[in-house]
């Protein structure tokens, strides 16, 4: 997913000017996605030049606003109504680590598993307490903190369900190759 | 102020050949505030340790130390009288009586505890009211769905000033919403100075918790604890490697 698509979506409510952008966007996502406001305007001139985007005067104190073309409008139906691909996931690595694990002879893999999940729980842990904090009616926030949550469970399950294949292997004993 | 306090603590159930050794040699402490989770696999020993933290079984070695006082010190009678003070607990089965209402299961230990009848049903109500379930109190357990029971022992557990909270696997039955208002509500209680030990194999539930330890084969095998809040609010969190 894009910077591109969400400047997109904000500006389908109403047009706006680069400042304003940064700061709706920064409500909307919580502090989840950190973007600093000269992205916004590289990406600003880059929509422009794609047609998606196009000056709409200024408010007065010469800020330059922008408003969505119809084309732009069309980019952000598109996006809604296609699922966002699972590729370049982080626990590929992950994936990649513990696969060469199970083959080099002497590694504890249950140990790497151990120290993985470890990591995994602190991040979930870190991640619920930034939760408690938000307000029930941030709703915004939420789901994206959610969204964090959730893959992360995702992963502490992985995880669990590699030590009990590790475990149930005749290959393997307590965890190394035999 | 330390509330729970196990040195070096073993139990084998068994004896000879058949002997298994469900924990071995746990040394752990809970602060008042302060909440833990413990995770691992089926079998790793989490109910067994959770067991002799409430005092419902014994160790084979070790001491285990409930509000400055040593389990094993106690006669049978104070022993009783200490856990029903201090000692909230959710069974993993729940363990609520079949013949009384969900109202009359929460108040019992406080009527035990020599409190009014009266007073002791509106304490009941009150807790039931925190877990979402009021409206039920008059019913009885065998009448209610599994998410509804569940509620009910937690609000029994949650009654009074127990000051440690011992809990396994209280959300196994909660939907999501349901699920984290249960361990709101345990966060908010260790806040407020109770202690607390969670047992669950969830990693999104034991997130609540201040540290997370690791049980395998009854040993303490690994730790986790959030990360200190840095000075200008929490870190900042891309949600993983990157
Ligand atoms: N009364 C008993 N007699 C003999 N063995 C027992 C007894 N209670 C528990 N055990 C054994 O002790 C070990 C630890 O059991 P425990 O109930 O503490 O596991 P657990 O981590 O709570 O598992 P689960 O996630 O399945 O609830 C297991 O091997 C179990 O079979
Ligand atoms: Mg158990």
């Amino acid at each position: 997913m894009s910077v591109k698509l969400g400047l997109l979506a904000l500006l389908d409510e109403q047009p706006m000017y680069g400042y304003q952008l940064h700061t709706t966007f920064k409500e909307r996502t919580g502090d989840t996605w950190p973007l600093n406001i000269g992205q916004i305007y590289t990406t600003l001139a880059r929509l422009e030049r794609d047609g998606l985007v196009e000056p709409a005067g200024d408010d007065g104190d010469g800020h330059a606003i922008y408003a969505l073309t119809d084309s732009g409008r069309d980019e952000l139906r598109r996006w809604f109504a296609t699922p966002v691909a699972r590729a370049d996931r982080p626990r590929d690595e992950l994936a990649i680590k513990l696969a060469v694990a199970l083959t080099v002879s002497g590694v504890d893999v249950r140990e790497v598993l151990q120290t993985q999940r470890t990591a995994t729980l602190r991040d979930l842990q870190d991640l619920t307490r930034q939760k408690r904090e938000v307000a029930p009616d941030d709703l915004a926030w939420l789901l994206a903190l959610d969204s964090l949550i959730f893959q992360a469970e995702a992963e502490a399950r992985w995880l669990d369900s590699c030590e009990e294949r590790l475990l149930g292997s005749p290959a393997y004993r307590n965890g190394v190759a035999r | 102020m330390t509330l729970l306090e196990l040195r070096q603590v073993t139990r084998v159930h068994g004896t000879g050949a058949a002997a298994v050794t469900a924990l071995d040699g746990v040394t752990l402490t809970v602060a008042a505030g302060e909440l833990v989770a413990v995770m691992g696999p089926s079998g790793s020993g989490k109910s067994t340790l959770l067991n002799l933290a409430g005092g419902l079984d014994q160790p084979t070695a070790g001491t285990v130390v409930v509000d400055g006082q040593a389990l094993g010190e106690l006669s049978s009678r104070r022993l009783a009288g200490l856990r029903r003070r201090s000692i909230g607990y959710v069974f993993q089965d729940l363990n609520l009586l079949p013949a009384l209402t969900a109202a009359e299961n929460v108040a019992l230990p406080r009527e035990l505890d020599g409190i009014s009848a009266r007073t002791a049903h509106g304490e009941a109500i009150a807790a039931l009211e925190r877990f979402g379930v009021a409206d039920i109190a008059d019913r009885f357990p065998d009448d209610l769905s599994g998410g509804q029971q569940q509620r009910v022992a937690i609000a029994r557990a949650f009654i009074g000033p127990r000051r440690l909270l011992l809990a396994d696997e209280p959300t196994g039955a909660l939907d999501t919403t349901t699920g984290e208002a249960v361990l709101r509500l345990l966060r908010e209680q260790c806040e407020s100075g109770a202690g607390g030990v969670l047992v669950t194999h969830e990693a999104r539930h034991a997130a609540w918790a201040d540290r997370v330890v690791f049980l395998r084969d009854g040993r303490i095998v690994d730790e986790s604890r959030a990360s200190e809040a840095t000075a200008n609010g929490d870190p900042m969190l891309s949600g993983g490697r990157s």
